[in-house]
């Protein structure tokens, strides 16, 4: 294999996500190596400019005779690439074809020794990956390893990776303008005509991390909404998360109100969360800090709803914690994963040191709290912390989660990641620029996307046939969403997006994940429709370690992927003998009404298994006399 | 519905001679309470049977019963009265956990003292099997103790063969009174050999075939510790290990395992037993592997239930009670010692002779996890039933003493083939598809150890199985498995799958995360704690409609082939062939399954509920797949005839809209009847 392809001074293109993060995936790997020379000439016109950008970085292109020790494989020798925006190592062996494609982005931390003049890096990768590289000659890997360092530490937003990457496929849906909120109003307008559309923060003036429009309740005007915003942390006014059909009951989010140690309020805020209210009843606010906290951030200006102005909501304090304490406990989480002893004893004590779980049982069972308000005690409920941008997000989700059968599709799942993150302004590039083997320890780094799939896992594991994504769907935004070559996990807001002009100059995650192609790997082969509200367990023996990320690259996984196939060939196989049963049967009708025989055809009716409802259309049914 | 003899009602009932201990057999207005929210508490009655307790719930539509025997039973505890009443605490060797309140302190003690009784029983004649009659004949019964047959086993390994042979030399119990009669020897091991080894050994068991490998001649013997003291010898016992070994001539030595603590062992020596000397046996690698012995394993049994019975606790009480319980240490080092020998015969083709110090329960439990690893036999369902009965029940492990089937010292008691049993599920969760038999097949196997329903546990050896005649007074637990294996079928099992071949070679490396939990078999009864749809069961729904569906395509496809036949000849006969079409499609929407929240925060109960239109009752429907099956012992314990319990869980939502009537059905998550 020519290796000269591969310089600085064009990009390759990049293979789809699955295989820029896998090893050993050959027949992947090598139709991207075609792929490449076919639109070479394309590719050349796009990266020559980000060549220049980065060759003064990338000292040392290549280094041969480099072996490569990945987890769980035996080492390899090959050739290191170096290209803008990719660490690309290459096998020798000719019929094998092993490429390892990484992203810099991908990389949390480069490690180097030396043992005379063959140097080693270790890199460890934000998908938790470690791999290490044996570099000839200690300049060489001196070169390298500084470059990989500056290439994966890019502080421009814009030179990252999303900017030169040019799909090699053929986009059919733009995902840019899959979920507007434009659509989810529409949803919203067919039940109730209680909400309306702001668009007071169309230049994000009210509200600098919140999206243009907003859905809030109708009688409220936007010169309100204005006074709303100004009382609360960060301008984040009550905006409407979830309606839930099955009642009318609502959850809103929002930031502390800036109470302060006066007590301050806003008649306004109060008119506004009380809109939502019908008469006679009450709502709770779930406050994800604990009362401690809240009462503390009255010193900072925050606080909390006092009794006195909202007599008709009564306050939850469930604490969820925040920033480092996440960061710290997936640090530790990693460590105990990694860890190489064989003693039982310490591999507990230290995934229970960890607090890992400790964090997912707080989350679930604050979400599982504000859907039990919703569904069961028909109550409108209100959700913040101090700043809603993080556990407020973690609880509205999972909630929604909980309570409605339409985030358990894939593109329902789609929308509330758009809806409850992307759009409610949960600040991605802060939280998941480092990821667990991160030295830097920075306050806003904070691993609370990962757990809120982690809960979604949680709940996919309780309830296995209710979900229309697998556990890979999931995996796959874990690692979207800390290096990914589209553009959707960018940005901290859609302030931020905006300015960066990320709809015109990058692709959309889920113009590609919607592509029938890649929706395939995504799906649950035992997805049944169940449109009833799902109540997951949160006591410790319900919560298990996602071993799927933390484990991944520790533990064998041949035998867990064959379980998987398996499952496959039994559903699959059953849908053919589906198919061709009623194929027959559609036949023999045929043959019989010719020859005027009706009567006795009434009981044949189509096979329809519960579980294929909706994916295969037989509501036409061809025995019926029409 | 209770078919029982309520107690009194029978004089004829071979157990009246314990009625006279039963105070109470009929207490009304009693309350079950739920262990996970306190706040669902059943009102019913609690009848005492010869055999049962049963907890008879008032609520008219269910009527649901909790049937608990009494061999089940390992702790009674009454507690101090409250002002609603007296709570008794019945736990079970199943681990189930039931908290009933009984108004009157008076019953509760009669209760009480009438249950300390019944749940230690002094005879085996008082034991359920000797009552239970599953309607079976003669022949049938006859039948089911053959379906099991070791010699057949035997022959199957390839024996006997040039080096192993049947030996007779205990076929009266002579030489060692806790083996069964029909021993494998290496045939260059005399009578004279074998007698004096068995002298030189523990309790006279002297080293015999467990397993045996045709493809390189290597075997698994097991044995007892020898009595060496500090230096005695026996050279009978040292010509026994070298025949094992030279029935094995493509190796030069024997691996001779210990599978006590190198601290244990040594201490054996000063009361004059103790382990092999290397210097006196020729050509043995010796080896310790540490498992911990019987009294240890209890008490971090002990420990382990004691942390599933914390209320609502958090993560860290979990993990902390788990790590200091010490379970997961000791089943991976029962794995460890599993792993190395199944290596050992495999990779190396080298024989080893395993032994404790009795050898009836760490060497049972390493033989036959080795067995399990080496020979996919014995993961098939049969195979399995097949490999208890040959290393555990023919080779005399104590199951009356174990599992206190007759009441007894509590220091013998521990949870030996719990573990083994452990080891296996372990396994099934890293070979997924390794298995012909699923998880509910362990824990009705584990269910029925100590429900002594079946014959086939009871007594400590085959000798006692034989005077007690329990062939002739009990059926087997075997035919009734395989008589419901369709319920204990793992659907993604293949026999050509590749990991049904050969060798499972689990990690040994750093993967001390394997090991995990079990809280399908700790956590048993509490299924709220457990996924809300079952995998399996689902699968297995597919499986099922889809072999009805190759059935119906074969019909289909007769039907056409004639249809065209016909037309061809211009005939127009009126086909009265019926469609089969309705019996078909919808076999799996069995799913069904109340879920309802749990108490997620405390706060809410302060907080008067508002909407009328909610009742007290949480309750949702939603879809699983958590078919019941009427051999479910969970539902009732003699499958056959009791139909007192309905499988109310088919009870499926039609799915479709959002509207609130539909989960908000019954309550219907308490339906499943709790126990036996």
């Amino acid at each position: 294999m020519d290796l000269s392809r591969f310089t600085a001074q064009h990009p390759p293109p990049a293979p789809p996500p699955c295989t820029r993060l896998r090893w050993r995936n050959s027949a992947l790997h090598s139709s991207a190596i075609e792929n490449h020379t076919e639109i070479q000439g394309k590719s050349l016109t796009v990266t020559r400019t980000s060549g220049e950008q980065f060759a003064e970085l990338i000292k040392t292109p290549r280094a041969d005779n480099a072996v490569l020790h990945g987890p769980r494989c035996p080492a390899v020798r090959g050739t290191l690439c170096l290209t803008g925006h990719h660490l690309i190592f290459s096998s020798r062996r000719k019929e094998g074809g092993e490429e390892l494609w990484l992203l810099h982005a991908n990389i949390d931390c480069v490690e180097k020794r030396f043992v005379g003049s063959l140097g080693t890096i270790v890199i460890k990768c934000k998908d938790l990956r470690i791999i290490q590289l044996d570099i000839p000659g200690m300049e060489e890997c001196l070169n390298i390893a500084s470059s990989i360092e500056a290439l994966s530490t890019l502080d421009s937003i814009t030179l990252m990776y999303p900017f030169f990457y040019r799909p090699m496929f053929e986009v059919v849906e733009d995902g840019w303008r899959s979920y507007l909120p434009e659509q989810e109003f529409e949803l919203l307008s067919s039940v109730t005509d209680e909400w309306r559309l702001s668009c007071a923060n169309k230049d994000f003036s009210v509200c600098p991390t919140y999206p243009p429009v907003v859905i809030i309740p109708k009688c409220i005007d936007d010169e309100a909404l204005r006074k709303v915003a100004v009382f609360r942390y960060g301008g984040r006014f009550p905006v409407l998360s979830y309606y839930h059909k099955k009642n009318g009951m609502v959850m809103m989010r929002s930031s502390q109100p800036l109470t302060g140690t006066n007590g301050r309020r806003c008649k306004e805020d109060e008119k506004l969360i009380n809109a939502t209210l019908r008469p006679g009843k009450r709502g709770y606010i779930i406050d994800t800090r604990s009362l401690n906290v809240a009462q503390q951030a009255r010193a900072k200006g925050g606080g909390f709803e006092q009794e006195v102005y909202y007599p008709q909501w009564r306050r939850i304090h469930k604490c969820i914690e925040r920033f480092n304490i996440l960061q710290e406990s997936l640090i530790k989480l990693v460590e105990a994963c990694n860890d190489q002893s064989h003693n039982m004893d310490r591999w507990l004590s230290k995934l229970e040191a960890s607090n890992w779980l400790t964090h997912i049982k707080e989350i679930l069972t604050a979400a599982c709290l504000a859907a039990q308000c919703i569904d069961r005690e028909g109550a409108s409920v209100l959700v913040h912390g101090s700043d809603g941008t993080d556990s407020t997000l973690q609880v509205t989700s999972l909630a929604q989660i909980i309570l409605d059968p339409r985030c358990r599709t894939i593109r329902g799942f789609e929308a509330l990641v758009v809806r409850e993150w992307l759009q409610a302004g949960h600040p991605f590039q802060l939280r998941c620029a480092q990821s667990a083997y991160s030295n830097t320890k920075q306050k806003w780094e904070a691993p609370v996307f990962l757990l809120f799939l982690d809960c979604v896992w949680q709940i996919l594991r309780q309830f296995p046939c209710s979900f229309e994504f697998n556990e890979q769907f999931l995996i796959m935004l874990f690692e979207h969403a800390y290096a990914s070559q589209f553009g959707t996990f960018l940005g901290n807001n859609e302030n931020e997006r905006s300015k960066l002009k990320l709809t015109q100059k990058t692709m959309s995650l889920w113009s590609w994940v919607n592509r029938s192609e890649e929706l395939a790997r995504f799906k649950n082969p035992l997805f049944e429709a169940n449109s009833l509200v799902i109540w997951p367990s949160v006591a410790p023996q319900s919560l298990q370690l996602w071993e799927g990320v933390f484990l991944r690259w520790n533990r064998p996984s041949k035998f867990l992927d064959e379980a998987q196939e398996e499952v496959l060939n039994i559903i699959n196989y059953n849908r053919e003998l589906q198919a061709k049963v009623n194929a027959l049967r559609r036949q023999l009708a045929e043959l019989e009404t010719d020859d005027r025989m009706q009567e006795n055809l009434t009981d044949s009716t189509p096979v329809r298994a519960p579980w294929l409802r909706g994916s295969v259309d037989l509501n036409e049914n061809p025995l019926l006399p029409s | 519905m209770l078919y029982m003899p309520v107690i009194g009602s029978s004089s004829l009932h071979p157990l009246y001679n314990c009625y006279s201990v039963v105070y109470a057999n009929k207490v009304e207005n009693v309350r079950l309470l739920d262990r996970v929210s306190s706040r669902k508490a059943a009102l019913g009655t609690l009848y005492l049977t010869a055999t049962h307790v049963i907890f008879v719930e008032n609520a008219s539509e269910t009527r649901k019963e909790t049937w608990v025997l009494h061999s089940q039973i390992s702790s009674i505890e009454k507690q101090a009265t409250t002002a609603t009443g007296c709570p008794l605490l019945i736990r079970c060797k199943n681990f189930q956990v039931i908290q009933l309140i009984i108004p009157q302190e008076r019953d509760c003690h009669d209760v009480y003292i009438s249950l300390i009784r019944l749940a230690r029983p002094v005879k085996y004649e008082e034991l359920y099997c000797f009552s239970f009659n599953p309607k079976l004949d003669k022949e049938e019964r006859e039948q089911g103790w053959k379906f099991v047959d070791l010699n057949e086993e035997y022959n199957r390994m390839g024996i006997p063969n040039d080096y192993w042979q049947i030996s007779d030399v205990n076929r009266d119990y002579g030489v060692c009174d806790s083996y069964p009669t029909e021993v494998y020897v290496p045939k260059s091991a005399t009578a004279h050999i074998i007698v004096g080894s068995s002298k030189f050994r523990s309790r006279r068991r002297f080293p015999a075939l467990s397993y045996y490998c045709k493809d390189n001649n290597a075997s698994i013997c097991r044995s007892s510790q020898p009595l060496s003291g500090f230096s005695a010898r026996c050279l009978e016992d040292e010509q026994m290990l070298q025949a094992i070994r030279k029935a094995n001539p493509g190796s030069d030595f024997l691996y001779v395992v210990d599978t006590r603590p190198k601290l244990n062992a040594m201490a054996n020596r000063a009361a004059g037993k103790g382990y092999e000397n290397e210097d006196n046996y020729s050509n043995i690698k010796f080896q310790f592997i540490g498992i911990e012995n019987i009294h240890v394993m209890r008490n971090s049994l002990q420990k382990m239930l004691e942390v599933c019975e914390l209320k609502s606790p958090s993560m860290s009480d979990f993990l902390w009670g788990l790590e200091n319980s010490g379970w997961l240490k000791h089943i991976k080092a029962i794995m460890d010692a599993g792993i190395f020998i199944a290596k050992a015969v495999a990779e190396e083709g080298v024989s080893v002779l395993v032994h404790c110090s009795d050898g009836w329960d760490r060497t049972a439990q390493v033989c036959s996890v080795a067995s399990l690893l080496l020979d996919p036999y014995y993961r098939t369902m049969k195979g399995f039933m097949v490999l208890i009965e040959k290393d555990w029940i023919s080779f005399g492990h104590k199951f009356n003493h174990r599992y206190g089937n007759l009441d007894g010292d509590p220091k013998e008691i521990s949870p030996v083939i719990d573990q083994f049993i452990e080891c296996v599920w372990q396994l099934m969760e890293q070979f997924p598809c390794a298995f012909e038999f699923n998880e509910r097949f362990l824990i009705h196997i584990q269910h029925h150890i100590y429900s002594c329903q079946f014959g086939n546990f009871l007594c400590n050896s085959q000798k006692e199985r034989r005077e007690l005649k329990i062939q002739e007074r009990t059926y087997s637990l075997w035919a009734h498995l395989w008589k419901n294996r369709a319920d204990y079928l793992n659907p993604l099992y293949r026999s050509n799958h590749s990991q049904t071949q050969r060798t499972l070679y689990p990690q040994m490396t750093p993967c001390n995360f394997l090991y995990k939990f079990w809280s399908g078999m700790y956590n048993r009864f509490e299924k709220g704690l457990h996924p809300r749809q079952s995998v399996t069961d689902y699968l297995m729904a597919v499986k099922e409609e889809t072999q009805q569906l190759e059935e119906e395509l074969e019909v289909l496809g007769e039907r056409l082939a004639n249809l065209q036949k016909m037309q061809l000849n211009g005939n127009k006969i009126q086909s009265k062939q019926q469609d089969r079409g309705k019996q078909l499609g919808l076999s799996a929407s069995t799913n069904s399954l109340a879920n309802t929240p749990q108490e997620y925060g405390s706060d809410l109960k302060s907080f008067p509920s508002r909407s009328p239109s909610q009742g007290d009752e949480d309750s949702a429907l939603i879809l699983t797949q958590d078919n019941l099956k009427s051999s479910d012992p969970d539902l009732s314990a003699n499958s056959d005839q009791e139909s007192g319990v309905e499988d109310l869980s088919c009870r499926s939502p039609s799915g479709g809209g959002c509207l609130p009537s539909e989960d908000s059905g019954k309550d219907s998550d308490e339906a499943v009847c709790l126990a036996v």
